[in-house]
């Protein structure tokens, strides 16, 4: 990747967090912590690897993304605005009763969202049906899910990991957005996971670990994850929750509490920082 | 009367069928496709069957999946893990985004028999029925589960379907039957009562009916196949032509059938509505036939109940009031 395309993904990293800020200040609501951790991820997917059409959200062979920790849309619904899906000024009826853009991703109003989530534990398995469907209807597109690291304390999960393996879906690339940090507390200290790259090697997935916040890391591990057949893949991405606001980082309390006037303020003037710094 | 035979067993051959003419509908089991009988389409469409272990949400998930891009997936395990075990699943991920997830709940109620409470489902028809959007189905016999299966995948939408495990006789092979989603189905006219029944307490319903004659008493039978949506049409004319009404199911009294009707009778016309059906409690280990006694879901209980609406009903009666 030449370094202008790198500083592009970076940048749009950047915006989708600011969009994502005055979305949540509009709203006076919304999940900040968890989204701001994944925006590099979103921006490699939707600006890079992902194949899709934004005049054809429904287009039969696109690649599949399903944001199974749900209730990061602050960093979802600014990535499809962003990338064309629907117009960035629709943001504003975010988590408003006389509009669509729902709290946790909703697909049936949305263009762009493949997948209603948000109760936890339950998209990577939608994820799971996604790429079966394609193996069964020989279409060659590519299901990508996120999922939290304290979501995967939802057994389901497992139960879809296991799954994946055992069918061989090398079409199916879940990303976890290791971030350390839930609702409670660390994930340390409400319920550790322990060695996750063990884990998910001995669930017989394709596994590797990066640094959720490079842009060339998260596109290479793409890369590298559509070069490796017969097993699905898991890059564990290690990323800060809140990650580019100064206040917020790495801070549970941070998961779903709106700011105040002079928070805001102090977020968006870290952002602007983070953005020229590219 | 016709054929003996499971709905469960009716099932298999018709889903079997289903996918011959069908080649969006994909099957899923929770390792009980023996017993749900979905093996049969499994034998048929190895390719489109998929058994994915002890793990029924991660089936409801996957099926839900798959329906977003087109395909008809059937999901089957028992009843219990079904619309128990896997409620939230079926809610946000099929129901809420509206998916075409077809939830097959087998082995429900009491004649499970010898296994016990922990696999008699008598809760899933109220806990379906509560999901916005979703159709609830549960047939009386073989011959309507074969066109109930025709019909729901004819149908886009959530929707249950209801399975016993032990083999019924078969009552719906009356001239004219024809099966259409949301209509009650009269197997026998009457003016003095009607029962509402569904599943397998309809061939009981006419049973009681007979015992009734021979007292004078000219009973209506009504079949519910479909518990959502009620037929509210069904209901309100029963009610105002007979001015009393019985319900009968193998579930719960609370939130099923009764529950359903109910809600229309206040609603809309009350007449007396008496319950059979297990009295807010668990089941226990036993034989099937035994268990419908212990717990009331005979043709007995039909009638005894049937003699108290007829006596519940207010002097000058709702008959010919509207």
């Amino acid at each position: 990747m030449d370094s202008l395309r790198v500083k592009e993904l970076r940048s749009r990293a950047w915006n989708i967090r600011y969009t994502g800020l005055k979305m949540v200040k509009n709203a006076r609501s919304g999940h900040i912590g968890g989204a701001f951790s994944l925006s590099e991820i979103m921006s490699v997917l939707y600006f890079d690897k992902m194949n899709i059409r934004t005049e054809e959200p429904e287009w039969e062979d696109r690649d599949r993304f399903v944001l199974s920790k749900g209730h990061a849309t602050v960093a979802l619904y600014p990535t499809l605005a962003l990338r064309g899906f629907f117009p960035v000024e629709v943001l504003d009826t975010f988590r408003k009763a006389d509009g669509n853009l729902s709290g946790h991703a909703e697909m049936r109003h949305v263009p762009g969202v493949d997948m209603s989530t948000g109760s936890l534990g339950q998209g990577l398995s939608a994820a799971v049906g996604m790429a079966l469907a394609g193996k069964y209807a020989g279409r060659d597109y590519y299901t990508y899910a996120v999922v939290g690291d304290g979501e995967i304390q939802e057994g389901q999960i497992w139960e879809a990991l296991m799954f994946s393996a055992a069918k061989g879906l090398d079409n199916l690339i879940v990303i976890l957005d290791c971030n350390k940090v839930q609702l409670d507390g660390t994930v340390q200290e409400i319920l550790g996971t322990g060695d996750l790259k063990a884990k998910f090697e001995a669930f017989g997935l394709h596994t590797l670990v990066i640094d959720g916040h490079s842009v060339e890391e998260i596109a290479e591990a793409i890369d590298t994850a559509k070069a490796c057949s017969g097993k699905p893949h898991i890059i564990i991405a290690n990323t800060i929750k809140g990650k580019g606001v100064s206040f917020m980082e790495g801070k549970n309390q941070w998961h779903g509490k709106t700011p105040n006037d002079e928070e805001f303020e102090r977020a968006f003037e870290d952002l602007e920082k983070g953005r020229s710094e590219v | 009367m016709g054929e003996k035979i499971a709905t469960r067993n009716a099932y298999g051959q018709a889903l079997a069928d289903a996918g011959a003419e069908n080649r969006d509908i994909v099957v899923l089991d929770a390792d009980v496709s023996t017993c749900t009988m979905s093996c049969m389409f499994g034998e048929k469409y190895p390719d489109r069957f998929f058994n994915v272990g002890i793990a029924e949400a991660n089936m409801v998930g996957i099926a839900a999946g798959m329906a977003t891009c087109g395909l008809k997936p059937f999901v089957n395990t028992f009843a219990m893990f079904m619309a128990g075990r896997t409620f939230d699943q079926i809610r946000n991920s099929v129901a809420y985004p509206g998916l075409d997830v077809k939830i097959v709940g087998t082995h429900a109620g009491l004649t499970v028999g010898e296994d016990g409470a922990t696999h008699q489902c008598l809760e899933d028809l109220a806990l379906m029925r509560s999901i916005p959007g979703m159709t609830v189905i549960c047939p009386a016999d073989g011959n309507e589960t074969r066109e109930a299966v025709k019909a729901i995948v004819k149908h886009n939408g959530p929707t249950y379907l209801r399975l016993g495990r032990m083999a019924l006789e078969t009552v719906t092979d009356i001239p004219g039957y024809s099966f259409e989603l949301g209509k009650a189905v009269e197997l026998r006219k009457g003016t003095d009562v009607t029962i509402m029944a569904t599943g397998i307490m309809t061939a009981r319903a006419l049973k009681a009916a007979q015992e009734l004659a021979k007292e004078g008493i000219e009973t209506r039978v009504l079949n519910f196949h479909t518990i959502k949506p009620i037929d509210r049409e069904a209901v309100i004319k029963a009610a105002r032509e007979t001015g009393a009404i019985v319900t009968a199911e193998e579930h719960n009294v609370l939130g099923g059938l009764g529950g359903a009707v109910s809600e229309v009778v206040t609603e809309s016309l009350p007449v007396p509505v008496m319950k059979v059906g297990t009295k807010d409690t668990f089941g226990r280990s036993g034989n099937a036939d035994l268990l419908l006694e212990i717990y009331g879901l005979t043709s007995d209980s039909i009638a005894e109940n049937a003699r108290l609406a007829i006596k519940a009903k207010p002097k000058g009666s709702h008959l010919g009031a509207y």
